[in-house]
C-alpha cells in the first residue's frame, strides 16, 4: 500500500506514535515481581534454594536457545520469556529436588510446553505448568518429599495441605501467610507472593480480573464447604494462602499467551481456576490441585475466547 | 461535577502524550503566495467536474469545479491567478485525483460574495447555500454537509451534537477556532439545529479544554448544553462522542441518523455560518502545523496550499530532523512522500515527526496479552482479526465484525509486541468488501 521509493520521508500506516511498552519489558516486569518470592525462597530454604533457580533458569534459557536453533529460529533470548519460564519452574519444585530433575522440567517446560506449539505466544499449556507435570509423572517420589524451611533440621515434612488433608493437622495461617512452611520454594511465602502482584498490578503487566475471579470464587466455594461442616473443611483462607493457589493465581493464571483475550472470558478462566483447585483439593486423590486446575483451564481456553467474542458496539449484527 | 457524578465516557480507549504545543498559539493568516493545487475530489462522493479550462484566470471563490449529483460538492478557486493545469495530482490521502493549478498573481481578488439573512431563508435555501459554498466535514470524514443535513423523511432527527472533542494528539485547531470564533460556531449551530428541527443540541468538548467550553457555555444562552467529556482517545469518534453524550449506541454498520442524532465538527460548523450568512465559499481552513516544523501554530491557510508553500512560510524545517510528514494527527493521519501535497478541507494539522517518532517497528510475535481488546473503543477483539486475516480466513474475520473497526489505531498504539495491527484490521476490511462484490 505504502512504498518507501522516492518518498523524502518514511511512509507508513498510522498511528505514528507508540506507547512504547515492549514484550520484553512486560516479562522482565514478570521476573522482577518473582523476586520477593526468590528472596523468600532462598531465606527459608538458604543454598538450596539458589542452586535449584540456577539450574531452573539456566536449562531454561539454554533449551530456549538450542529449540531456536533446531528448529531454524533465530536464536534471541532478549524477550524474557524463557527466563521468566525457568525462574517460575524452580519456584513451584521441592527445594531438595535433585538438581538434574529440576533441570529436565526446564528442558521440558521449553521443548514440550513451548517451541514444539510454534514458540513465543503459539502455546496451549502454560510452560512452566508442563514442565512441572512431567516431573510429577517421571519423579513421583521427588515431588512428594517435603523439606523443613531451615532454621528446622532438614528433616522431611507434609505440606500443610497434605497435613490437613491426611492428618487433619492444621497449620496456623500467620505461618501460611510469611512462608514458614514446608511446600515448593516459592509457594510458600504468600506475602511474597502479593507484593510481587501488586507491582504487576500497578505497572499494567497483568489483567486484574483473572487473578480477582480466582481469589473470589476459591474463596466463595470454600466458604460454602466450611459453613456446611467446619470439622470436615479447611476455612478459606488456608485454602487461599496453603500450597501453589497464590503463585498460581498471580503469576500463572495471568501468563497471557494460555489465558483468555475476552474479558469476560478472563473472569470465567479465573473462576475456573479457583473452582477446579478447591474441588480437586476436597475430593480429588491429592492434596493439591493447583496445577491441574490451571492446565485444565488452559485447555478450555480456545473454547472460552470463542464463547465470549463480545457484541461489537452498536449491538451484534441483526 | 461531584465526585459521585461520573463523567460521560466509553468503554476502552488510550491516553496518548497530548503534545498540544500549539494550545497557546492564536490563529494566523498565511498569505496564499506561488501555485495552489486544488483537487475537485476533497469530499466523500464523486468527484467535481472542473468548469474552468487551462489559461483561465480565476478569483477567490470562483466556483472551478461542479458538483456531480446530490452526494458531491464544488471546488472554489481560493485565491486569484491563472489556471496552468487541469490533471492528476497526489492527494493527502495517498490517491492521485484530478486537480486544478493556480499560478496565484498575487493580489488575491475575490469575486463577490452574496450575503443573506438566515431568518429569511427557507430550509431548502440553506441547503443550497451550504453546498453552493462547498461544504464539507472539516473533522476529517468530508462527507457532504447538505446531504448529512438532509436526512430522509422516515429518520426522525431529535439531537445535534457539535464535535468540538478534538482528541487527535497536537491538534489544536478546533480549540483555538473555539476560543477565537465561538459567536459563529454558536449561530452555525443554531442555524443547522433550525434545520433540522431537533429538540436537543449538545456541544461535547473533552475536558482538557475548560477555556472553549467556557466561551460556549456563556455565550449560548442555554440553547446548547455543553458537556465536557473526559480527556481519552478516541473521544471524537462520531459513534463514542453520542454514546458519552446521550447515552445511545449508533447501530454496528448504521449511521448517527438511525438513532436521531446528527453530528457535526466545530470548523464545520463556523464554515456553514460563513457560507450561509455571508455567501462565502469554503477555500480556507484552521491548520495545525506542529511537530519539528519551526514556528508551530495555528494558522489560517488557504485550501490548495501545498506543504512546501505553508513549511516555507513558517521558516523551514530543521535540518535532518524530520524523518514523517502527516496530514492530520498521529493517531490517523496520513504520512506524506513529500511537501508536495496540499492542504485539503478535511486537513486538520500538518504534523514533521522527528526520527525518535518515525522509527521503522520490528513487531515480534503476538503473546495474546490483550491489551489491545482493553484498550478497543468498538468492543472488537484486534488480536484474533488480525490473526483470521493473516491466515487468510476472511469468513472469520467478518465473524469478528471486522467492519465495525473505526480504525482509531488504539490496538496498534498499545501493542507491546509492535504489530501494526489496524493495518491488518483496515486489510480484512477490504477483503471482506471485495467478497462481497
Amino acid at each position: 500500500m505504502v512504498s518507501n521509493q522516492d518518498s523524502n520521508y518514511r511512509l507508513s500506516y498510522s498511528p505514528h506514535v507508540h506507547k512504547g511498552e515492549k514484550t520484553s519489558e512486560v516479562m522482565r516486569g514478570v521476573a522482577l515481581a518473582l523476586l520477593p518470592a526468590v528472596a523468600a525462597g532462598i531465606y527459608y530454604f538458604r543454598l538450596d534454594a539458589v542452586y535449584l533457580l540456577l539450574t531452573t533458569v539456566l536449562a531454561s534459557l539454554l533449551s530456549e536457545a538450542l529449540m531456536q536453533k533446531v528448529l531454524g529460529r533465530e536464536v534471541d533470548l532478549s524477550d524474557n520469556s524463557a527466563l521468566v519460564t525457568g525462574l517460575l519452574v524452580g519456584l513451584i519444585l521441592p527445594p531438595e529436588i535433585p538438581l538434574y530433575a529440576a533441570g529436565l522440567g526446564s528442558v521440558f517446560a521449553i521443548v514440550i510446553g513451548k517451541q514444539l506449539f510454534g514458540g513465543l505466544g503459539k502455546n496451549i499449556f502454560n510452560p512452566a505448568l508442563i514442565g512441572r507435570a512431567f516431573l510429577v509423572a517421571a519423579y513421583p517420589v521427588f515431588m512428594t518429599t517435603w523439606t523443613k524451611p531451615a532454621g528446622y533440621d532438614a528433616v522431611t515434612s507434609a505440606t500443610p495441605l497434605a497435613a490437613a488433608r491426611f492428618d487433619n493437622v492444621m497449620t496456623p495461617l500467620s505461618r501460611l501467610f510469611l512462608g514458614n512452611i514446608s511446600g515448593s520454594l516459592g509457594e510458600t511465602s504468600a506475602l511474597a507472593l502479593l507484593v510481587g502482584g501488586l507491582y504487576l498490578l500497578a505497572k499494567g503487566y497483568m489483567d486484574w480480573r483473572i487473578p480477582c475471579a480466582a481469589f473470589a470464587s476459591l474463596l466463595g466455594l470454600s466458604a460454602l464447604l466450611w459453613g456446611i461442616d467446619p470439622s470436615a473443611y479447611s476455612p478459606p483462607l488456608f485454602h487461599l494462602l496453603a500450597g501453589g493457589f497464590m503463585i498460581g493465581a498471580i503469576y500463572m493464571t495471568t501468563d497471557p499467551t494460555t489465558s483468555p483475550v475476552t474479558k469476560s472470558g478472563r473472569w470465567i478462566f479465573g473462576a475456573g481456576v479457583g473452582i477446579i483447585t478447591v474441588v480437586i483439593r476436597v475430593w480429588g486423590g491429592n492434596p493439591e490441585g493447583v496445577m491441574y486446575s490451571i492446565l485444565l483451564m488452559n485447555a478450555f481456553r480456545p473454547l472460552i475466547d470463542r464463547f465470549t467474542t463480545p457484541a461489537p458496539f452498536g449491538g451484534g449484527r441483526g | 461535577m461531584s465526585l459521585l457524578t461520573k463523567k460521560p465516557s466509553f468503554v476502552g480507549g488510550i491516553h496518548p502524550a497530548d503534545n498540544k504545543l500549539t494550545r497557546d498559539s492564536e490563529i494566523k493568516d498565511i498569505a496564499p503566495s506561488g501555485t495552489l493545487v486544488i483537487p475537485l475530489s476533497q469530499h466523500i462522493g464523486a468527484p467535481a467536474k472542473p468548469v474552468v479550462e487551462e489559461g483561465d484566470n480565476v478569483k477567490r471563490g470562483q466556483k472551478i469545479g461542479e458538483a456531480q449529483g446530490f452526494v458531491s460538492s464544488p471546488v472554489h478557486a481560493s485565491s486569484s491567478g491563472e489556471v496552468t493545469k487541469i490533471g492528476k495530482f497526489r492527494h493527502p490521502s495517498g490517491n492521485e485525483v484530478k486537480g486544478v493549478k493556480i499560478d496565484l498573481d498575487g493580489e488575491d481578488k475575490s469575486v463577490d460574495f452574496k450575503e443573506a439573512d438566515p431568518g429569511e431563508l427557507s430550509t431548502e435555501e440553506i441547503l443550497e447555500r451550504i453546498q453552493g459554498a462547498g461544504i464539507v466535514g472539516m473533522g476529517g470524514a468530508a462527507f457532504p454537509t447538505h446531504v448529512k443535513l438532509s436526512p430522509p423523511e422516515e429518520k426522525d432527527i431529535d439531537t445535534l451534537v457539535i464535535n468540538g472533542a478534538e482528541c487527535e494528539p497536537y491538534l489544536t485547531s478546533d480549540f483555538r477556532l473555539t476560543l477565537e470564533e465561538p459567536e459563529k460556531i454558536i449561530k452555525g449551530t443554531e442555524l443547522i439545529a433550525d434545520v433540522l428541527e431537533v429538540d436537543k443540541v449538545y456541544f461535547g468538548i473533552e475536558d482538557n479544554k475548560p477555556e472553549a467550553a467556557e466561551e460556549i457555555r456563556s455565550r449560548a444562552s442555554g440553547s446548547i448544553e455543553v458537556v465536557e467529556l473526559p480527556t481519552k482517545y478516541p473521544q471524537g469518534w462520531e459513534k463514542t462522542l453520542i454514546q458519552a453524550l446521550t447515552g445511545r449506541e449508533v447501530p454496528v454498520d448504521g449511521l448517527p441518523l438511525d438513532i436521531g442524532v446528527v453530528v457535526q465538527n466545530v470548523a464545520t460548523v463556523k464554515a456553514i455560518w460563513d457560507g450561509v450568512r455571508f455567501g462565502v465559499p469554503l477555500t480556507e481552513r484552521v491548520v495545525t502545523a506542529t511537530g519539528t516544523i519551526r514556528n508551530p501554530g495555528n494558522y489560517r491557510v488557504r485550501i490548495g496550499t501545498r506543504g512546501k508553500e505553508l513549511i516555507d512560510q513558517l521558516g523551514g524545517l530543521p535540518e535532518g530532523r524530520t524523518a514523517k510528514l502527516i496530514d492530520g494527527g498521529p493517531m490517523m493521519g496520513d504520512t506524506q512522500p513529500d511537501q508536495s501535497t496540499p492542504v485539503v478541507k478535511s486537513t486538520s494539522g500538518l504534523l514533521a515527526l522527528g526520527e525518535e517518532a518515525a522509527v521503522a517497528r520490528d513487531s515480534s510475535p503476538c503473546i495474546r496479552c490483550g491489551k489491545c481488546v482493553d484498550v478497543c473503543p468498538a468492543n472488537l477483539l484486534p488480536t484474533s482479526i488480525y490473526k483470521s486475516v493473516e491466515s487468510g480466513d476472511i469468513e472469520k474475520a467478518e465473524e469478528l465484525n471486522t467492519t465495525a473497526c473505526c480504525e482509531c489505531g488504539s490496538c496498534t498504539y498499545v501493542c507491546p509486541s509492535e504489530i501494526p495491527l489496524v493495518q491488518w484490521i483496515v486489510q480484512g476490511k477490504s477483503e471482506i468488501e471485495k467478497r462481497k462484490e
